[in-house]
This record gives C-alpha cells, structure tokens and sequence, in this order.
C-alpha cells in the first residue's frame, strides 16, 4: 500500500519525498517497531511541521532522511527517501555525503553539543567551505562573516574568532543555522530548534529561519512537539503517532477541525494563554510500547471514539476531504462535525 | 549565565527522546527490575564474563582448597630430579629444587589471591572512604584530601614499596604472616589514591543529582544522604575499579616477591617461583612458564571481569 | 482575609564567584535573587515566570531551606523560617516540600518506588508507626493515580509522567501545607502534562495546599494558578492576579513576554502583534543601573538608567515596577 501525496508533484518529482520508511530498533527486550510505513513530501519553499510527542518517531524520520541514524540498534527494513527522486537510502556513502549538507542540512535542538568546543565558530564555518567548496582561506572567512551576519549575528567580523561556549544560548542557535546554511542546502531539517530556548528567543529564531526560508525558497521540515509553534509557521502539518503519520492537512484546517481523534486529543490537552479553564482535557493512559504496537489502530486504547472495526484492522491513510490525509476509520465523522 | 533550569529541560526532553524506546520497553507486565539484575541479566549473557569467571572461579578453588587438585607436597624437595622437564609424573615438571611445579603452582595461588583480596578490600576502604567524604563535603576537606591523594599518587609504586618493604622488614618480624600484611598494606597505601579519585568523582556526579536534593529538603540527615543515596549509586564505578585492580595487585605481589622484597619462601606463591626460576630461564624455561602463565591468566581474567562488568552496568551501552 | 501562609520580605541570594586556584578570592556576585517580596494565602497558587537566569529556580532552592538566603525574610504561618535549626528545620519540612522538575534525575535509580515514597516516613519516624507506612505509601500511590500493587518496581521501569507522580508522592506524604513546584511538567509531553496539571489541581482542592507554581511556560502557569509574579534578573517586575496580569499587564518585560508565547490557532497568524525583543538577557553578575529591563526595553528613557522603578501600583490596579507603566493587552 503506498500513500498517495497530497501534492501533486511535477515530473521531476518533489524535493523531498519519504516513501513507506519503516525503521526498527533491537533492543535486549525485543524488536521496537520505531516508523511503520512514514511517507510525506516537502517541496521547495514550503514548511512542513511533523508534530509527535517522545518517541513516535518524528526524530527517527529525520535521523534516517540524513543518513545519520545509529545502526545498529537501528535497521531501515523497508522505504525509501527520494531527494530530486533519487532514492538516497541505496545511494553510495559518498553520494551521501555529498548531499549532506549541500542538499539537506539540519540544526538540533542543543547547538552546544552539536558545535565543536574546541574550534571556533568561524573555523566551523570556514572548514566546510574549504573542504566542500574548495574556498581559499580568506574567502571562507569572508563568507562565514557574510553567514553570520545573514542569521543577525551582531559583530560578525569579530564574533567569527570566538568558540561556541562564547555564545549565548540564541546566539549558538543562530550560529548553528549560520552553520547549516553555509553550502546553501535546498532543504533544511530543525529538529526542535527552540525547544531549549526562552519565548522572546524562541520568536527571534522562528522569525530568522522563516526569512531565510523565504529567502533561499527553501523547503523547510519542521520537528516539534510544541503546537503553537507548529500554528504560527507550518503551511502543512504531519502529525506523528507510534511511528506512523495519523494524519496530514493544511495547518488551517487541522487547527479547525482535525482528521483524528489523536489530534484532536492533543489540542484539548493544551493550555491556552488566552483561557483560563479548570480542567484539561487528558488524553487517557500512555503512548504505547513500540515493541508491542496493539492492533488495529495503534491510538484505540486510548481513543474517546473507539469503535470494535478500530480493534482489528489497521486504518489505511486515505482522503476525508480535499487536501487532507487521515489514518482513522472515521475521519469523515471527525471532520464533519458529527 | 545560562540557567541551570533551563537547561537541564532541554537535555530532559532531548534524553527522554532518546530513551522513549527504553522506557516503552520497560513497562512489560511482572518483576520489579532492580539495575542491579538487569546487570546480571546482561553479564549472563556476556561471553567474557563466563570465560572469566569460570577461570576465577577456578583460582579461587585452587586457592580455598588446593589438596582438590593435587595430593603431591608443594615443599618436598628432591635434588635428584631438579629442572627435570614436564612428565606424566609431574605435568609441568620440577623445579631447581627438585619440588613438583604443579603442585607448587596450586598452592601458590593462595597467597596471590589473599595478598589480591586483602589489598583490595583495604585500598577500596581507604580510598573509598576518604573519597566519598571529599566528594560529599567539598571545600577545604575536599582541598586537603585531594592534595594528601597527589602526593600518595606521585610516588613511583616499586619505588615506594621498595621503600616501605625494606624498612619495615628490618624492624619487624619476618614470619610468613607478617610479610603477606606487610606487603598488603604497602600495596595498599600506595594505591588508595587512585580509588578515591573514582568516587570521589562519582560522589559528587551523585550529590548533584536532584534525588539528593529531594531528600534534603525532607530533611534527611548527611549520614543517611550518604548511605542511601550515593553510596548505592558510586558502588557500580567502585566494583569496577576493585575487579580490575585485583588482578593488577596479584601481578604487584609477583612483582615484588621477584624482587626479593615481598614474599619468600616458605611461602608459595606464584611471585616466589618466578623469582626461582630467573637464573634458569635458558636452561629449564619450564620452571618460568607455568607459573607466568597461570599470573597472567588470573590477571586476564580479573580485567576481563571488570571491563564485562562496567560494560553491564553502563546504561549507556544499553 | 486571612493572614497569608507565607510571606517573603526582601529576599537576596547572591552567589560569589571566585577566582584563582588556591587561593580563592571573590570578583562578583552573581544577583540571582536580588530582593524579592510576596505573599502566599492558603490555598493559593502563585506563579512564578520568567526566562533562564531570572532566578526563579534560586527562589525555590532559597525558600526550601537548600541554599542560604544572602539577606531578606520568610515567615511561614508568621514564623521565621530562615534562622531555623536543627528539629525546628525538621518540623518545618513536613510543612514546605518540592517537586522538581526533572523526573528522570529526582528518584534514585537504586530505590525501589516504595523507599523512595517511604523516604519520609523514615526521616520523619514520628509521622507514621512502621507498621503503617507499607498501607500509606500505597495510598499515596493510589492518590497521584498509580497502582499500588507497583510499589516494589523500580524508577527506570515508569514513564516521564509516572516518574512525576511519584515526585508527588513523595512531597505529599508529610502532608505539608505548601508545595514548591519547581517546572514540574516541563519536561513532559502535552498529553503527559496535562494529566499532571489536572493532578496538581485535585490535590489542591483535595487537601487545600498552597502552590508556588514556578515555570517558564506562560500558558501553563495561567492555567493552574490565581496570581502570578514575572521575574526579570532577579527581580520580581509584576505581579498580580492571572486576569490583571495577562489581560491588562503594564510592565513592558511582561508585554513581550506574553506576546511572543505561539497560540495554537493558525488563524491568528499575522495578526497578532509581537514584540520583539532585541538580544539577550544580561548577565546577572553585572545587571543594568536602574531599571533591569532597560537595555533591551523601547520605552526606555534617561530616568530608567538612574532610578530603579519601585513595584508599586501606578496604573491597572496591580503594582509593576516600571516607570512608564501602561496597559496593553497582548493576548488575543
């Protein structure tokens, strides 16, 4: 079964297009079904959120896009990711690398751990630009100045010669953008960008990375478990769940009127700054043990709609409405407000 | 400055990404799961923790009771049959003595072992003691401590054994007893420093942790915040470093029974009959080889023991 | 009303930092809490926000008796708690506990989730006679919404969720009076925080405890408690009920704070106004003259740099320590 996108792509194929990527951990306890069949496409210019709480695999996804996955315990047992519609998972390591950073870069959550302490922001710039690049010394720096200063790096010219525990937490963030952006990739993964970040400097980064996107008419993924980050950037929204995509739409619409009893859950659970309520709504019981995934609908028991169908069989992924993909029996139900 | 708080939220939710799988894992149905017996379920496991423990196990027979493996007296001599080779008679042969070097390589696993047993058990007290005090308390008592451990852990081991060996053999008495103290406790005294770098450092991982500042603000007392709370958590570091030391202390035994200034005989020891053989080496190589081999394999072990072991408890590795 | 439970006058806690290698001399302080004042009632929850380094985790280490304060005043049900010793400090910790925030490094590893719930039962033996304490532990576990049956299970075998219920647990099991929740669901997932917000409220009702609810997250912080205090570089700048303070605040910090929060409603982008802050908070060991917020702040002007804006009430009914307080609301 594969899972027809949402967009209509040319020819040529969609920037980025993950296709039925299944990913298994073995573990001593047994075999974690971590992706079970994750397929979305991101175009050029366009921000797709993928949303997910710990472990439905939102991070995984990433990790597997980038060839950067930890194998072992990881196993890709099936899928494919297909950059420009070149499948990257039987491309050679030096394809790999190649594209890594050129054509898909990615920021983390902690820039403190992903900058090197011991070499200067500058010289982490420059040594890309020097390798990949074959850049002369001096236009790498010029170059990682004109980078710094792109992300609002106050003081570029002299901020390049400083090493990462210099920075402050938003500044490293900036760097580490600065960073990925250096070998002006097409696509840009952050995984949890502002997760470690305070609220005033969570806004500056999400405004940095939505010009620079604009900017570059780059595609963006988006990881993130924070809901109102997703609703202030995201033009489409793919919502994670035990390793599967529950559910696919325009931001507009999931925030309006999900495609699934999980999203929907999810939004009732959320505090709002502009309401003060007495009770939350709580999504019953925990996420499941990847290891033993139930049947049927990996959300049933946990689902307020639950039904017996949902207990047995597997919802497959189809269209409840024009531009929107849902993995539950009853999407249409939800949708229309019954 | 960046905020403690912060900070560790980010690594919180970076970690609990990470360990989601761990942790889905876990929550099978059933026994409560201590580290403890996971470590155990891991070490099972392990290859190199059987083959070395078996080998351990085996030493620690051969130590407990010798007279299971050979009836021969490790001490009768005859000189007719000295340096003879390896025989039916006699596996690995008689040394220049003319004494059976089976029944001598037995018997000699004895004082390895105790001298290896007591000279942890002492260096890991000293050390672990004084460590968990200057980990715990900080500040000048943590100064003191640490700049008394450099100087204990700036003089050179042979050196400095030499000098506690000679000087007290010349005062004190030399009966068997008396030297295998004395050897412990040189060996002791110069390595207790290293022990207590360990947990001195895992003390004060262990003091940061937040359960320790749970417990404050119950009011817990210093003396049950150090029993409960960080000595269960600096033992598995502790147990580590005691596996492999042991073995490193029954090759400084050999190392100083060589030099004449640990055991001798009477004694049996592996250490004694190295040292035996050194003016025979080219003539009766057997007389070396039997004795090394089975220091060595002891020594093998026990590190191998301590490397499966600190592999075991590492969640890291999980 | 009633007299307030606890009241902090004027707290200080400056941290030294020192130099040099063996012989150490102090170059600064670090201002973590620079003179902080508020009251607590019973039943109450206060809440306390404010970005990295605003002092507010120091506040809970300083109220809980685990650092020593620098200066200032806490009385807890009008007594002096800062001076106390010994079996005073002892009783006074069945009355003040903590939930803290990181649920995978607040329980020993070590401990079975009986010890860790028992623990004060143990510390505090007059509490509950030994016999008993099996028979309480399970129904605190009972309480919080675990099952008691896993009382013998070990931390590592919870989720991030269960593992904050048994933090609760244990700060509930002396029955104290007030609790300091120190970011207690920040490390959690939306759905898992959910629940444990729900908990802390039926706990609060439940046995009439008072919340210091100290936390980064704005919406959560609107969501549980009925006052709320923001701090910046030590200070408190405003504070006032949650209506005051997130409909009408007056304190520019708070304006920009509440304004960059994300709402969770796609339909609202673009049309929201935020302000934007430009760089970063500065560093605590040399805080800004006069008012703190000044360097970043755009309404900033020559008195702010000289004088240091009380927290008084000047508009809006709530006090705000700005010179040029006005209302302006930020919230859609």
């Amino acid at each position: 079964m594969t899972v027809e996108s949402i967009v209509d792509s040319e020819a040529a194929g969609p920037l980025l297009a993950v296709d039925e990527l299944f990913v298994e951990f073995r573990t001593r306890d047994g075999v974690a079904k971590v992706l079970n069949g994750v397929s979305y496409r991101v175009e050029a210019g366009e921000t797709l959120a993928v949303l997910g709480e710990s472990g439905s695999g939102k991070s995984v996804t990433a990790q597997t896009i980038m060839g950067i996955l930890d194998t072992p315990p990881g196993v890709i047992t099936g899928g494919e990711v297909r950059y420009h519609g070149e499948n990257l998972l039987a491309a050679s390591a030096k394809r790999r690398r190649e594209v890594r950073g050129s054509g898909i870069a990615m920021i983390f959550q902690d820039a403190l751990s992903a900058l090197n302490p011991v070499f200067t922001v500058g010289f982490q710039i420059e040594e890309q630009l020097r390798v990949r690049r074959g850049m002369s010394r001096r236009d790498a720096r010029k170059r990682a100045v004109e980078l710094l200063d792109q992300v609002r790096i106050p003081n570029a010219r002299d901020r390049v010669r400083q090493y990462p525990h210099e920075f402050s937490g938003g500044m490293r963030q900036r760097a580490m953008i600065a960073m990925s952006l250096a070998l002006d990739p097409e696509l840009l993964i952050a995984d949890e960008p502002t997760t470690a970040l305070d609220v005033t400097v969570q806004a500056q980064i999400m405004d940095l990375l939505r010009e620079i996107q604009l900017d570059r008419h780059m595609g963006l993924i988006l990881i993130t478990h924070d809901l109102g980050v997703v609703a202030e950037v995201a033009d489409r929204i793919a919502v994670m769940y035990a390793g599967r995509i529950v559910e696919q739409s325009d931001a507009v619409s999931l925030y309006r009127q999900p495609g699934h009893p999980y999203t929907q859950a999810l939004l009732d659970s959320l505090p709002r700054l502009d309401l003060k309520g007495a009770r939350l709504n709580t999504i019953k019981g925990l996420p499941p043990s990847l290891i033993d995934i139930p049947a049927g609908c990996p959300f049933h028991p946990r689902c307020p709609r639950v039904r017996d169908v949902c207990r047995t069989d597997v919802p497959p992924a189809h269209r409840p409405a024009a531009g929107r993909l849902s993995a539950c029996h009853f999407a249409e139900e939800l949708i229309s407000g019954e | 400055m960046t905020d403690p708080s912060t900070a560790a939220s980010g690594a919180a939710v970076s970690a609990s990404e990470f360990v989601t799988g761990a942790e889905h894992v876990q929550t099978k149905p059933g026994k409560p799961r201590s580290l403890a017996s996971d470590a155990w379920y891991d070490l099972r496991r392990r290859p190199r923790f059987i083959i070395s423990a078996a080998l351990i196990l085996l030493v620690l027979l051969m130590a407990a009771w010798p007279s299971l493996f050979t009836s021969v007296d490790p001490n009768y001599a005859d000189l007719d049959r000295s340096r003879l080779g390896p025989s039916a008679q006699a596996w690995f042969g008689y040394d220049n003595q003319g004494a059976d070097i089976f029944a001598r390589t037995i018997y000699g696993a004895r004082a390895s072992i105790v001298v290896g047993i007591s000279a942890t058990v002492f260096t890991v007290l000293l050390g672990g003691t004084l460590g968990l005090l200057a980990g715990y308390h900080g500040g000048w008592v943590d100064a003191v401590m640490s700049r008394v451990a450099d100087i204990f852990f700036g003089l050179p081991f042979v050196l400095g054994a030499i000098v506690i060996l000679s000087s007290f053999r010349a005062t004190g008495g030399s009966s068997a007893t008396e030297i295998t103290l004395l050897v412990i406790l040189s060996i002791s005294v110069l390595s207790w420093p290293a022990c207590m770098r360990i947990t001195r450092a895992a003390a004060i991982t262990a003091k940061q942790q937040d359960y320790v500042k749970a417990a404050r603000a119950l009011g817990a007392s210093t003396s049950r915040i150090i029993l409960r709370h960080l000595l269960p958590n600096i033992l598995a570091p502790v147990l580590v470093y005691a596996t492999i030391a042991l073995g490193g202390f029954i090759g400084a035994e050999a190392t100083l029974s060589f030099l004449g200034i640990g055991l001798h005989a009477p004694v049996v020891s592996w250490g004694v009959m190295i040292a035996d053989s050194r003016d025979f080496l080219r003539i009766a190589p057997h007389t070396l080889l039997f004795p090394a081999a089975f220091l060595t394999a002891t020594v093998l072990a026990f590190v191998m023991l301590g490397d499966a072991v600190r592999e075991a408890l590492d969640p890291k590795t999980r | 009303m009633s007299d307030p439970i606890l009241e902090v006058r004027d707290l200080v806690k400056h941290f030294p930092v020192r130099m040099g290698v063996v012989f150490k001399r102090t170059v600064g302080h670090v201002r973590a809490v620079d003179g902080v004042s508020f009251d607590l009632a019973r039943a109450e929850t206060l809440g306390v926000v404010g970005e990295s380094g605003c002092g507010k985790s120091t506040l809970a280490q300083v109220l809980m008796r685990l650092e020593p304060a620098t200066a200032g005043a806490v009385r807890f049900e009008g007594q002096e708690v800062l001076d106390l010793k010994g079996a005073a400090l002892r009783k006074l910790r069945r009355d003040i506990q903590i939930v803290l925030q990181d649920p995978y490094t607040s329980l020993n590893p070590r401990m079975t989730v009986g010890d860790i719930v028992g623990e004060p039962f143990e510390i505090h033996a007059e509490v509950a006679p030994k016999g008993d304490r099996r028979k309480r532990v399970q129904d605190l576990l009972d309480v919080v919404g675990l099952n008691p049956e896993h009382i013998n299970r070990y931390p590592h075998q919870f989720s991030g969720g269960q593992r904050q219920r048994i933090g609760i647990a244990r700060a509930l099991a002396l029955r104290p009076k007030v609790i300091i929740c120190d970011e207690p669901v920040s490390a959690l997932d939306v759905s898992i925080q959910a629940q444990v917000m729900n908990l802390l409220g039926e706990l609060q009702q439940e046995f009439g405890l008072s919340y210091v609810f100290i936390a980064h997250d704005l919406s959560v912080v609107r969501h549980l408690s009925d006052r709320v205090a923001v701090m910046y570089l030590g200070k408190i700048v405003e504070i006032g009920t949650e209506a005051e303070l997130y409909e009408h605040p007056t304190h520019p910090y708070t304006q920009a704070l509440l304004s960059a929060v994300p709402v969770p409603d796609p339909d609202l982008r673009g049309q929201r106004q935020i302000i934007r802050l430009e760089g970063d908070v500065p560093s605590p060991v040399d805080p800004p003259s006069g008012c703190r917020f000044r360097t970043r702040c755009w309404k900033a002007q020559e008195v702010c740099a000289t004088e240091e804006p009380e927290l008084i009430t000047r508009v809006g009914g709530h006090p705000s320590a700005c010179h040029f307080a006005e209302e302006r609301s930020v919230v859609p």
